[in-house]
């Protein structure tokens, strides 16, 4: 019986496609309630007056709370400290759950009325009156940080979070740069993305009165984490006495991974009115406040030797952070983003500075890839405007500058000049490929007959290695997590040998349920349906730390083969005795142990049973199969890749129409194919959502312009091809199924490939930078305003 | 409030429904039929997806006094006692669902597609169901999975499901 590398069908589908899949705005509560939260409409203002009489009497509210009523409790933390330059440490800001005072961004809680129905809670909303004091916001941070900017929180100067750098000494970096013989410069916006998953978050919290237990119920990537943030650092509750449950989520893409307001409002809230409490995100509140991606403004500069060989990288970026603190808002810039700028090159000299800037926006934090795809972008851009500027082959100048090959077992793994240490790498091979699958050498062709023919035709390249499984746990706590970042898993064997699964990873799309029961059945060589997983429940799984950053099966998959490893072991005492055999001469191969060199066996039930069942049994041995493990790997995983688009640009229009897209990626071994393509489709879908359609846009007094999907570009069906999808395998050597990672790979690779297609497209016009999102009217404009006769 | 009377999946209901109730309100919270999704308020999103007398509707759109006599087909009403809906078979052939969220209002929808056109073209699939987004699966596996549909209900030759390059 084999599953690893089977594109095994997933076992959770037949739920979702029969209707029954169970998302947290599913589930009713007896007696529950709705809660409907009144949002400031303005960015910045202060709060003179709330007056809720009016919606207090509409019959069927229950009960209303502003922020003066939550004033006492404290807000939601964050969960990574990075400090100033200068060793101070770097400015947090209180988040309150709701706020009585000053409003910071548009969408910041300022009531929630509880009620009946959600109906009614909606009708007292309209009758709650709040006074404001409009005043001026900081929402651009070029001017943000200027002297004399508005403020978003009073004790922040100029309203710089932190400042930090990283890489190589900065002298001799900028003396590498002063001799390079060329330097290619680009100034830029990495524009802020919103991630919509398209299940709009919620939270139900319940007080159970009888038992002092609280239960929540949350659309979230990360229930343990959850739980222990509000316990300890919100409320004050007793973790023993606190479930939290993470049902069916409909995708999270990162946003669903932090603690946020909400989850520990209707918790709270649920004690003062002893009834269960229901928020659902309307879709313009998720625009309103889930955690926003990327928002980068960039300087980067790379220099080059004659011979095209890069000698020095340099960047300088403001980070926004929104109004507040999120969970990991400052990780993402820094420890996920300039680490990652050595890219797959030898780039002998790296230096990455960083000013993270609070603005009056909604906060910013991990969007699937988080830091990677800023660097990616910054890196791979830099690389085609180079070969344009120096007219040589943009795959040419990247097989000159890849770092060699090296497998970590028998080469070591390759030092960066950012603090990393890359497990494996082969990166010729997948930028050859892609080449190979795209039809390099007869493009080029095209391309050339297309120009004649007047047709603008263009290819984008883009090579990316990224960093997943982000560990161990003393390494992350140095660079300033609060939190490990290690993984638990539970193997129950139940006496008949069936085989009950708890991980504390968490499935909101990736497919855990079958990829998982893959290795469990493999690996003890039993059927899949004799395999079930449990995940997302804070009462049946010891301890998680969620699904993001490509984590759950390079370090939630090593934790359920180290408990594997157990049972296997003591099963082997238990055969051994059966079999009345020495243990060293019993072997476990497909689901049986064997006394080597003979037909003696005992299958994995009857092992199983007499664990359970211990009449005839080794002295001394506990009954039982059931082993707890957990994992915290010795380094990151690095998933690399190259990725190639194709674009023709309509030139009476500017559209961009996206003709291919081969991605090549190796994410280490591979459990499940067809899972793992899928995250690559999914994951490109989103990048090259940043490059062509997406973007948030703010307008000069904080009002999010986009904020519904009438107004924010989602990529839809009819604006992307089929995706053509490769991939070479690296295994990485430090964890036990050599895996590394898919969920973010084609997320951060897509965006720069697709928009330097775009300006290989545009290149006749001698059109080099433009921002993202590549939309027609920013293409035509540029169009317009060239010189050249294209 | 208004009595309302009409199918769900060839069952026979009434209900008492206020003015302003919206069908997607009446099918989650009256009907405790979950299903069906409401990922947006501006009709955008058509995770709300159901079909009305054959005709694939976002039901946020559609007020539940405007369905009295008509005929509403959920998710739960595709499968039958012989198995999965085509649809539903070939998404779990192609891995055409990730989170699952957006699923049960793409395969409304393309049910009407296919109805109308049994044998489309990528790009009739794709304009097709450009009205209903999802997040997960870059729609790449949702085209293979509604060609496949199509094929097994025109009872032609199934597509490959492996994956093309591997």
């Amino acid at each position: 019986m084999t599953f690893i590398g089977k594109s095994v069908k997933r076992v959770e589908d037949k739920r979702f496609l029969t209707g029954k899949g169970r998302y947290t705005d599913d589930i009713k509560l007896p007696g529950m309630t709705h809660a409907v939260i009144i949002r400031s409409p303005h960015a910045h203002a202060r709060i003179l007056n709330v007056n809720t009489s009016k919606a207090e009497a509409l019959p069927g509210v229950v009960k209303i709370f502003t922020g003066k009523d939550v004033a006492e409790l404290n807000g939601v933390p964050c969960g990574w400290q990075v400090d100033f330059k200068n060793g101070d440490t770097m400015k947090e800001p209180p988040h309150k759950l709701m706020v009585a005072d000053k409003t910071r961004h548009v969408g910041d809680a300022v009531a929630m009325i509880i009620a009946e129905t959600y109906a009614i809670a909606k009708d007292a909303a309209d009758m709650v009156v709040v006074d404001y004091d409009e005043m001026k916001a900081a929402i651009n941070m070029r001017e943000a940080i200027k002297p004399g900017a508005p403020l978003v929180h009073d004790d922040v100067p100029n309203n710089i979070c932190f400042d930090w750098e990283l890489g190589s000494d900065k002298a001799e970096v900028d003396a590498a740069m002063a001799a390079s013989h060329h330097v290619t410069t680009l100034e830029f916006i990495n524009q802020r993305v919103i991630p919509n998953a398209i299940e709009p978050r919620s939270a139900i919290g319940h007080y159970d009165t009888a038992n002092d237990r609280y239960t929540l119920y949350t659309s979230s990537q990360n229930p343990h984490l959850i739980r222990l943030l509000l316990c300890a650092f919100v409320l004050g509750l007793p973790e023993h006495r606190v479930r939290v449950v993470s049902p069916d989520v409909g995708g999270g893409f990162g946003s669903k991974i932090f603690h946020y307001t909400e989850e520990a409002l209707v918790v709270w809230a649920s004690n003062q009115i002893k009834r269960p409490i229901k928020w659902t995100a309307e879709r313009r509140e998720s625009f309103m406040t889930d955690a926003h991606g990327r928002d980068h403004v960039t300087k980067a500069e790379m220099g080059f030797d004659a011979d095209g060989k890069m000698t020095a990288l340099r960047v300088k970026t403001l980070a926004n952070m929104g109004a507040y603190l999120s969970t990991f808002a400052p990780c993402v810039p820094t420890w996920l983003h300039g680490t990652l700028l050595q890219g797959l090159y030898t780039t002998p000299k790296v230096h990455v500075d960083v000013t993270a800037v609070f603005t009056h926006t909604t906060a910013v934090d991990a969007y699937r890839g988080a830091g990677r795809p800023e660097a990616t972008y910054l890196l791979e851009r830099l690389i085609d405007t180079a070969a344009l500027e120096m007219k040589m082959d943009p795959a040419e100048l990247r097989y000159k500058n890849f770092i060699p090959a090296f497998d970590g077992v028998k080469q070591e793994g390759y030092t960066t000049q950012v603090a990393l240490q890359y497990d494996s790498g082969n990166y010729e091979p997948v930028l050859k490929r892609a080449l190979e699958m795209v039809g390099y050498a007869d493009f080029r062709k095209e391309q050339e007959q297309a120009r004649k023919d007047g047709r603008l035709l263009g290819i984008g390249f883009s090579t990316y290695v990224e960093a997943c499984g982000i560990a161990p746990s003393a390494v992350v706590g140095a660079l300033g997590a609060r939190a490990g970042l290690f993984e638990s898993a539970h193997v129950r064997v139940q006496p008949t040998g069936k085989v009950s699964v708890y991980t504390g990873a968490h499935s909101h799309g990736q497919g855990h349920e079958t990829t998982f029961a893959q290795i469990v059945a493999d690996k003890f060589g039993i059927p899949l349906e004799d395999v079930i997983l449990e995940h997302g429940d804070s009462d049946s799984v010891a301890f998680g730390m969620g699904t993001y950053g490509s984590r759950s099966l390079a370090v939630g998959g090593s934790a359920i083969v180290k408990s594997i490893e157990k049972v296997i072991e003591k099963g082997t005492k238990i055969a051994a005795h059966l079999l009345e055999a020495a243990e060293t001469d019993i072997e476990f191969a497909e689901g049986k142990w064997t006394v080597k060199g003979s037909d003696k066996s005992v299958g994995f039930g009857d092992v199983s049973l007499t664990a359970y069942v211990p009449h005839n049994y080794p002295e001394g041995l506990e009954p039982g199969l059931d082993f707890s493990s957990f994992y915290d790997p010795a380094n990151f995983t690095y998933p690399f890749g190259a990725h190639i688009a194709v674009v023709e640009i309509d030139k009476e229009t500017g559209k961009v129409d996206l003709k291919r897209f081969v991605a090549v990626d190796d994410v280490g071994n591979v459990i499940n194919p067809m899972i793992v393509d899928g995250q690559i489709h999914g994951g490109v879908a989103q990048g090259i959502g940043q490059a062509l359609f997406e973007g948030a846009i703010y307008d000069e007094d904080g009002q999010l312009v986009n904020g519904t999907y009438m107004d924010y570009t989602m990529p839809r069906a009819d604006d992307l091809p089929m995706f053509e999808v490769d991939r070479t395998v690296t295994p990485c050597p430090h964890n036990p199924l050599g895996v590394k990672g898919a969920g973010e790979a084609g997320c951060i690779g897509s965006t720069p490939a697709v928009a330097n297609a775009v300006m290989d497209a545009l290149s006749p016009y001698g059109i080099f930078d433009l921002e993202m999102p590549l939309t027609p009217e920013r293409v035509w404009t540029a169009m317009q305003n060239s010189d050249a006769v294209v | 409030m208004h009595e309302i009377k009409f199918k769900v999946n060839g069952e026979e209901k009434t209900a008492s429904v206020e003015s302003r109730l919206l069908l997607v309100h009446l099918i989650r919270e009256n009907l405790s039929m979950t299903g069906t999704h409401i990922g947006c308020d501006t009709s955008s999103c058509g995770a709300c997806t159901v079909l009305i007398d054959g005709k694939s509707a976002k039901s946020c759109t559609i007020l539940a006094v405007q369905i009295n006599g008509k005929d509403i087909t959920t998710v739960e009403g595709l499968a039958t006692a012989e198995g999965l809906h085509p649809l539903q078979e070939g998404f779990k052939e192609n891995h055409a669902l990730q989170c699952g969220f957006c699923t049960p209002g793409v395969m409304l929808r393309a049910v009407e597609l296919l109805e109308k056109n049994p044998n489309p073209t990528e790009e009739e699939i794709r304009w097709g169901i450009s009205g209903n987004l999802c997040r997960c699966t870059g729609y790449n596996n949702i085209v293979k999975a509604i060609q496949y549909a199509g094929a097994k209900m025109r009872g032609a030759e199934l597509p490959s499901t492996e994956p093309e390059f591997v």
